[in-house]
């Protein structure tokens, strides 16, 4: 077989995240391309058992990996919960094989679970095609541990390292790199190694001894990616974190992070909040618009300042990011998108705020919007989003959302050295005595001197500025001259990025549309159609090759998870193209083969 | 150095009358004696009239958008300690919109000085009441007088664990310069409120102190390590008294010479004394109603003045700390810790 899709699902005290994360970490490390989607409640600790507690997560493997799966060919339940959520949501496919626990279908089970009859298979309309394998994982996690000297809640906690060696033995997985992945994993627990990798070969070996009722997936040859390099696996919100520690170190400035705890962008705090090695100074503060006025003082004072939240946090702060627009500083708003509006749904996946990112604060008050479009280009773009703020004195939108923040996927880990060179709008030295903040250079960039600085003394403002003294000034002219003096700063950073490509067939007349992080489901859709994909990371200002490139296709379909926020954007930019578009608002990514039966009509 | 280098070449558009020229030129004064030059200097604000200060002065300035004065500042001193960084904020700014970055400064204790103009209304907005206005105020905005309770600015910031609190008066120019001055050098979260006249929407708002005749009997300058001594002939003073059945302390006004009288202890970290001292006087403010015979006089000066560790020091020691133990210190040293495998 060419590609995998495997779901854990269980409680969310079960350990179905850590399971696949270690399943997926050694697959990567065995070669294999991965793409994860982590599914988990919104709950905390939702009653145990029930279905409101059932904790999933789904990873692709494989050669050409564009995405974690529409639907599992493997299926592990560690529950009658799972089973039936998973049933229901139709997470698996009718040839899938389907691994249950049953030390997990007693009666009390099945009650918690809200089953009506005590035979779910049949009360869930299983098909007869799906392969159920029942194993006790309870019994045999007991059995296996019976000496180690854990109390019992421990042994129970256990069970998903059962599963895990089991499906390592499906995929014929050797056990040495899962071994040393679990000692790398519990090295600051040592004690918990000898049973975690006792459980874990049992497991491989009930499947290796038991021949059970299954035969071992092979996957076709493992093919290497394409660029040689050290790799490993990342998710999105710690590959953004880490693009910001990059081009702080680049740029030789100090990182500053504000930011105010929310789902599902707090990972980037928490990530920087650890990395004071790196000399990043991360602030939890009092709330979210502290979250972004500390970063503007930060910025105001010379230091790379960033800001991480989710939309209703971006809300909170639109004022602020008018301030740092109309103050004309460097500012990074990285905004990991959730379901919406208001609360929404915090857990789940949206583009729903492109709009919100491009227009929504007072006055004409443009900013840098970019989209990244892989867990692992989280990185790239936040990078990319320090290098443009600092080098044109502007904020800069980084949108990324729950899919890709907390998904993995594998990721070539760059040198610094590799990474474009960074040249923050530093002040000239000429200008010393005679600085103000209206000076610009000829692109359109005020420069940049802050406190500390001998000579270069000033005040800066979030009222209208007088073009060339830069005080408060309310003449008439000099406001349309400064709003389009900062309309104009924006839209010649298009200088500065490159051109969208064309990929996937680029000779059809049928291009499919996105920006963000439905690029790998595009993809994965543009191949099954044999048509073009045209994806977008830079959305404010778009690539100047833009119009040209789509103007080429008669058939232009942008696909979004909104209700068509990209498309509107793109229509207003180019009216003479005739612009389709194919939406899904569900809280969760595309699936590839809706957007391929949407686009065959 | 001189109060005219720390003056900027902006002509300043204060209402002909208005106490803020006072605390302007005080604050000028004052940081020609603190001596920090000007490029060292950054004065951070929100929007109100006090806000337009930064414009003024001839440092580093920001004047930002309404309330966020107290977070950008705390930005500004936390990421560069080594900066001197004040806060020009007024009652509306600093109390009502920006009052979570109010008390979360003062909790955190952050290395600020923050000039806090309390003139009871709002004046640029054109007179509307504000958090400190007293109860039953006429306002364009309460034509049939406000039915809020006020803040007390001292109580609050001693309830928010405040370390130093001074208040000043726009008239006084010596006690509100003494005042900016311990502000700087006390390592903390600095408030002075300057008790400022709104000439235009709320003319008169402190006359019963501002007003020369009647400071003397209506106010006490607070001095750390002398005796709470004030009256028109320096004749009365202060002392503590506890009601033997609640044990409610209370502050009651006895002749100069009663050995009872106080020494003023700015330094004591207990804020019990430091909250009655503040409180002073405050119902004549705090309830246009009010008929006092209260004859205690409001504090001015320096009432509290705790040294204790400041966020800032706090935020950037831990930072030294790690990064003096930590293996790896660079982008290149970090990602080599990464579970990683050669490809190619």
């Amino acid at each position: 077989m060419k590609n995998i899709v495997v779901r854990f699902c269980g409680d969310s005290g079960d350990g179905m995240q850590l399971t696949g994360n270690l399943f997926s970490s050694l697959s990567a490390i065995l070669g294999n391309e991965i793409s994860t989607l982590p599914d988990f409640p919104a709950e905390i600790r939702a009653p145990q058992g029930t279905l409101g507690g059932v904790s999933g997560f789904q990873v692709q493997l494989g050669a050409g990996v564009y995405t974690p799966g529409d639907k599992a060919d493997v299926i592990v339940a560690m529950n009658a919960a799972a089973l039936k959520v998973c049933t229901i949501n139709k997470h698996y496919h009718d040839h899938a094989i389907v691994i249950v626990d049953t030390d997990a279908m007693t009666e009390k089970d099945l009650e918690k679970a809200q089953y009506t009859t005590d035979n779910p298979f049949t009360e869930l309309a299983i098909p007869e095609s799906v392969q159920i394998v029942p194993v006790a994982l309870t019994t045999l996690t007991k059995e296996s541990l019976k000496e180690s000297g854990l109390d019992n809640k421990s042994i129970l906690k256990s069970r998903n390292m059962f599963a895990l060696g089991l499906i390592c033995w499906l995929f014929d997985q050797p056990m040495d790199e899962a071994i040393h992945l679990l000692e790398d994993k519990f090295k600051k627990k040592p004690a918990l190694i000898a049973p975690n990798t006792k459980v874990m070969v049992d497991g491989y070996n009930y499947g290796q001894n038991l021949a059970l009722s299954i035969r071992q997936i092979h996957l076709e040859a493992n093919q290497q990616p394409k660029e040689s390099g050290r790799y490993t696996s990342i998710a999105g919100n710690k590959s953004t974190a880490w693009g910001l520690i990059a081009a702080a170190e680049k740029a030789g400035k100090h990182l500053f992070l504000g930011s105010y705890p929310i789902t599902p962008a707090t990972d980037i705090l928490h990530e920087l909040a650890g990395r004071k090695d790196m000399n990043v100074m991360a602030i939890q503060a009092e709330d979210e618009i502290a979250g972004v006025c500390t970063a503007i003082g930060a910025a105001f004072a010379g230091d790379l300042a960033c800001t991480t939240t989710s939309g209703p946090g971006l809300s909170l702060k639109s004022e602020a990011i008018g301030l740092a627009v109309m103050a004309e500083l460097p500012l990074v708003v990285v905004d990991v998108q959730r379901g919406g509006p208001s609360t929404g749904l915090p857990t789940k996946t949206e583009q729903t705020d492109l709009l919100q990112a491009l227009y929504g604060r007072n006055g004409e008050c443009p900013a840098v919007v970019l989209a990244a479009s892989s867990s692992a280009n989280c990185f790239d773009f936040a990078y990319e989003a320090c290098k443009i703020a600092l080098e044109n004195m502007t904020p800069v939108i980084l949108l990324t959302d729950t899919y890709l923040a907390n998904g993995t996927a594998l990721w070539r880990i760059p040198k610094l050295a590799e990474l474009p060179a960074i040249k923050p709008q530093s002040v000239p030295k000429e200008l010393k005595g005679h600085f103000n903040p209206a000076l610009r250079d000829e692109r359109g960039v005020r420069y940049w001197a802050y406190p500390g600085m001998e000579g270069y003394e000033h005040r800066n403002i979030g009222l209208e500025r007088d073009a060339d003294k830069g005080t408060i000034s309310t003449n008439p002219a000099n406001h349309e001259k400064m709003v389009l003096a900062r309309k104009h700063k924006i839209a010649q950073i298009a200088n500065q990025i490159p051109d969208v490509q064309v990929q996937a067939n680029a000779a059809s007349d049928t291009v499919l549309v996105g920006w963000g992080s439905t690029e790998g489901h595009l993809h994965a859709a543009a191949d099954t159609l044999n048509c073009a994909l045209v994806q977008f990371n830079y959305i404010c200002p778009l690539p100047k090759n833009t119009h040209e490139v789509l103007r080429q296709f008669k058939r232009i379909i942008v696909c979004e998870l909104n209700t068509g926020q990209f498309a509107a954007y793109l229509r207003a930019q180019f009216p003479d193209l005739n612009i389709e578009q194919y939406n899904e608002i569900m809280g969760q990514p595309f699936a590839v083969e809706r957007i391929v039966e949407y686009a065959s009509k | 150095m001189q109060a005219s280098d720390f003056k900027s070449d902006q002509y300043v558009r204060f209402c002909p009358g208005c106490g803020d020229h006072a605390i302007c030129m005080a604050l000028q004064k004052a940081m020609a004696q603190i001596g920090i030059p000007t490029h060292e200097v950054a004065v951070i604000s929100g929007i109100g009239c006090s806000s337009r200060m930064p414009h003024y002065l001839n440092t580093y300035g920001f004047n930002t958008i309404h309330g966020r004065g107290g977070a950008i500042a705390t930005g500004v001193k936390t990421s560069h300690p080594e900066l001197t960084v004040w806060q020009m904020s007024g009652d509306g700014d600093c109390l009502a919109i920006g009052g979570n970055h109010f008390i979360h400064e003062i909790r955190r204790n952050v290395d600020l000085n923050v000039c806090l103009f309390n003139n009871r209304i709002y004046g640029l907005t054109k007179g509307q009441y504000s958090p400190t206005s007293p109860k039953g105020f006429v306002s364009k905005s309460s034509p049939f007088g406000t039915v809020e309770r006020p803040f007390v600015p001292a109580q609050l910031v001693l309830g928010a664990g405040g370390t130093f609190f001074a208040r000043t008066l726009d008239v006084d120019m010596p006690t509100t310069v003494d005042c900016m001055v311990a502000a700087q050098q006390h390592k903390g979260c600095s408030i002075v409120e300057c008790l400022v006249n709104c000439v235009i929407f709320n003319n008169g708002t402190h006359a019963w102190i501002a007003d020369r005749e009647q400071r003397a009997e209506h106010s006490i300058i607070l001095k750390h390590g002398q005796k709470m001594i004030f009256g028109k002939e320096n004749d009365k003073g202060l002392a503590v008294e506890i009601d033997p059945v609640t044990f409610v302390p209370k502050i009651i006004v006895v002749p100069a010479d009663d050995p009872r009288v106080l020494t003023h202890d700015a330094t004591q970290p207990d804020p019990t004394l430091h909250r009655l001292l503040g409180l002073m006087g405050q119902d004549r403010v705090v309830n246009v109603a009010a008929e006092t015979d209260n004859e205690l006089p409001i504090a001015l000066g320096v009432i509290r003045n705790v040294e204790a560790e400041t966020y800032d020091a706090a935020v950037n020691a831990q930072i030294a700390e790690v990064r003096s133990k930590a293996k790896a210190q660079s982008f290149d040293e970090l990602t080599a810790t990464l579970e990683s495998w050669q490809v190619g």
